[in-house]
């Protein structure tokens, strides 16, 4: 039998997929228009923003309703806590995405510096961690959870050796230098979304486990 | 509705013509600084809200604040008690005063049906217990009967429960059902208010379930109002919520603010266990 309390639930649960359906559309814009070199994408991509940050108002608001009305417990209660935090991490992804698009653009009024290759391939590795680590929220999926957590320390080894890399490019061409560091800044808000994403994975585990796995070393892979 | 007795009449169709035309009536219950004595004892003080139709409305507070005693003033029961009084302000449904010397008691009561704390069924049959009200009424035909008691029943969540038994007596039902069935037998009379007073303070949490998910399914089609000491029963089930203190209406305003941003500071003591 369902409850019409249940109801509640759902509209918390299908507010946080709207979100990360549109988080997730805004990251692949945002690494297409570097990609692509494409001042559209950009603007489309700052465009949506402000819709992700007002859903996660929403969910905040619907979590703080719920929880004052009807005293959740054991699972629902921690739905309460982790939906709070998936939200305000798609949000925080968003903004990663904007700063990638806000970088897009002013790399696209100038020569490209070196064909792009570890970024894309960064992001795909981050685009991905976010598809699974919300399909794991929906399915319930702890296993792929822990596995979300495990690739993370890929994506910054990537990140690491394209800091290497550009920072041999300013010392050897100091004219590099801007282009070099909006590079940076570009990576480093990829790794910045794994991070968020790992973030999600592991409180998708504490959602169906009940047990936090944060800070737990031995589940993140081998450091670069 | 006709609440006026019966050479009333056009005024109650000037009344019922006047609020088909109003689509959405601001509120199905007016109550204008009602002030409410038990002999000397001032039990209501200056009461004042609107209570909306087709939504559930709480009224909480701690024992001897007022509200079982307001509850009782919507279809008038404290009339039976001794020395009890309204001495000034109205309580107006859909626009009638029910308190006015024209007003027929036996129809306002039809009207505004009552849900009481331990579930009271009748030492009958459930059919009986159904049909009990609209044998009253005169409705004898056996076939209409044999209608409204399967759609009171289903409309309480009790029909599949106890269609091959609805000839056995009513109290052999568990508290939970026999709560519905005292909720079943409300509804059969087609009353527009249903007030229940603590209707789950004797059940179990299962059974609490169920008539919590009853009541969210009869305001599609009646108003409600509870009495409730349990909050998180006033958070879950009510569309709004009224807090009384000592007589006196503190916080009126819908739940979901009232509970996670209450206007008065009394009313936040008392929710989250602070008060005194």
């Amino acid at each position: 039998m369902t409850h019409f309390w249940e109801q509640q639930l759902n509209e918390i649960r299908e507010t946080l997929l709207m979100m990360s359906g549109l988080t997730e559309r805004n990251l692949a814009l945002s690494i297409r228009a570097l990609v692509d070199r494409d001042d559209k994408l950009c603007d489309a991509v700052e465009a949506e923003d402000n819709q992700i940050d007002q859903l996660e108002i929403q969910v905040d608001e619907m979590v703080v309703g719920y929880m004052a009305t009807h005293g959740p417990i054991a699972k629902d209660c921690r739905l309460m806590l982790t939906g709070s935090k998936i939200s305000n991490n798609l949000e925080r992804i968003a903004d990663q995405a904007t700063k990638i698009a806000r970088r897009a653009r002013d790399l696209n009024s100038e020569p490209l510096l070196q064909p792009l290759i570890d970024i894309p391939l960064m992001g795909e590795i981050a685009q991905e961690m976010l598809r699974d680590s919300i399909t794991a929220f929906v399915d319930a999926n702890v296993e792929l959870a822990v596995e979300i957590v495990a690739r993370d320390r890929s994506v910054d080894s990537i990140n690491k050796q394209i800091h290497r890399e550009l920072t041999t490019n300013m010392i050897d061409d100091p004219r590099t230098i801007t282009r070099a560091l909006h590079l940076m800044t570009v990576a480093k808000a990829i790794e910045r979304v794994a991070d968020h994403c790992t973030n999600i994975a592991e409180e998708v585990f504490y959602l169906c486990k009940g047990e936090d796995i944060r800070h737990d070393q031995t589940l993140k892979g081998p450091t670069a | 509705m006709n609440l006026l007795k019966p050479q009333q009449t056009p005024i109650s169709a000037a009344i019922n013509s006047r609020l088909a035309e109003d689509e959405a009536p601001p509120a199905m219950i007016d109550v204008d600084r009602l002030n409410f004595f038990y002999g000397a004892q001032q039990a209501l003080h200056d009461i004042s809200l609107a209570i909306p139709a087709r939504k559930v409305t709480a009224f909480i507070g701690p024992s001897g604040c007022g509200k079982s005693t307001l509850l009782r003033c919507l279809n008038r029961l404290n009339d039976l008690v001794d020395g009890a009084r309204l001495r000034g302000g109205t309580i107006k449904i859909q626009g009638v005063d029910i308190y006015h010397s024209d007003v027929d008691v036996i129809a306002l009561r039809r009207q505004v049906g009552m849900v009481f704390q331990k579930s009271n069924p009748f030492p009958k049959s459930i059919y009986e217990n159904i049909t009990f009200g609209l044998e009253i009424q005169g409705i004898k035909d056996r076939r209409q009967l044999d209608e409204r008691v399967e759609r009171s029943l289903r409309s309480a969540a009790l029909w599949d429960e106890v269609k091959d038994r609805l000839h056995t007596s009513g109290l052999g039902l568990s508290g939970g059902q026999q709560q519905r069935l005292c909720i079943a037998r409300a509804i059969a009379v087609e009353p527009s208010i249903i007030l229940m007073d603590e209707p789950c303070s004797a059940l179990d949490p299962i059974a609490t379930s169920k008539v919590e998910d009853l009541i969210h399914e009869l305001k599609k089609k009646y108003t409600i109002i509870v009495v409730t000491h349990n909050m998180q029963q006033a958070g879950r089930c009510s569309d709004h919520t009224a807090f009384l203190y000592l007589g006196r209406l503190i916080e009126f305003g819908k739940t979901e603010k009232i509970f996670t941003n209450p206007a008065q500071k009394q009313t936040e003591d008392y929710i989250t266990g602070r008060f005194g």
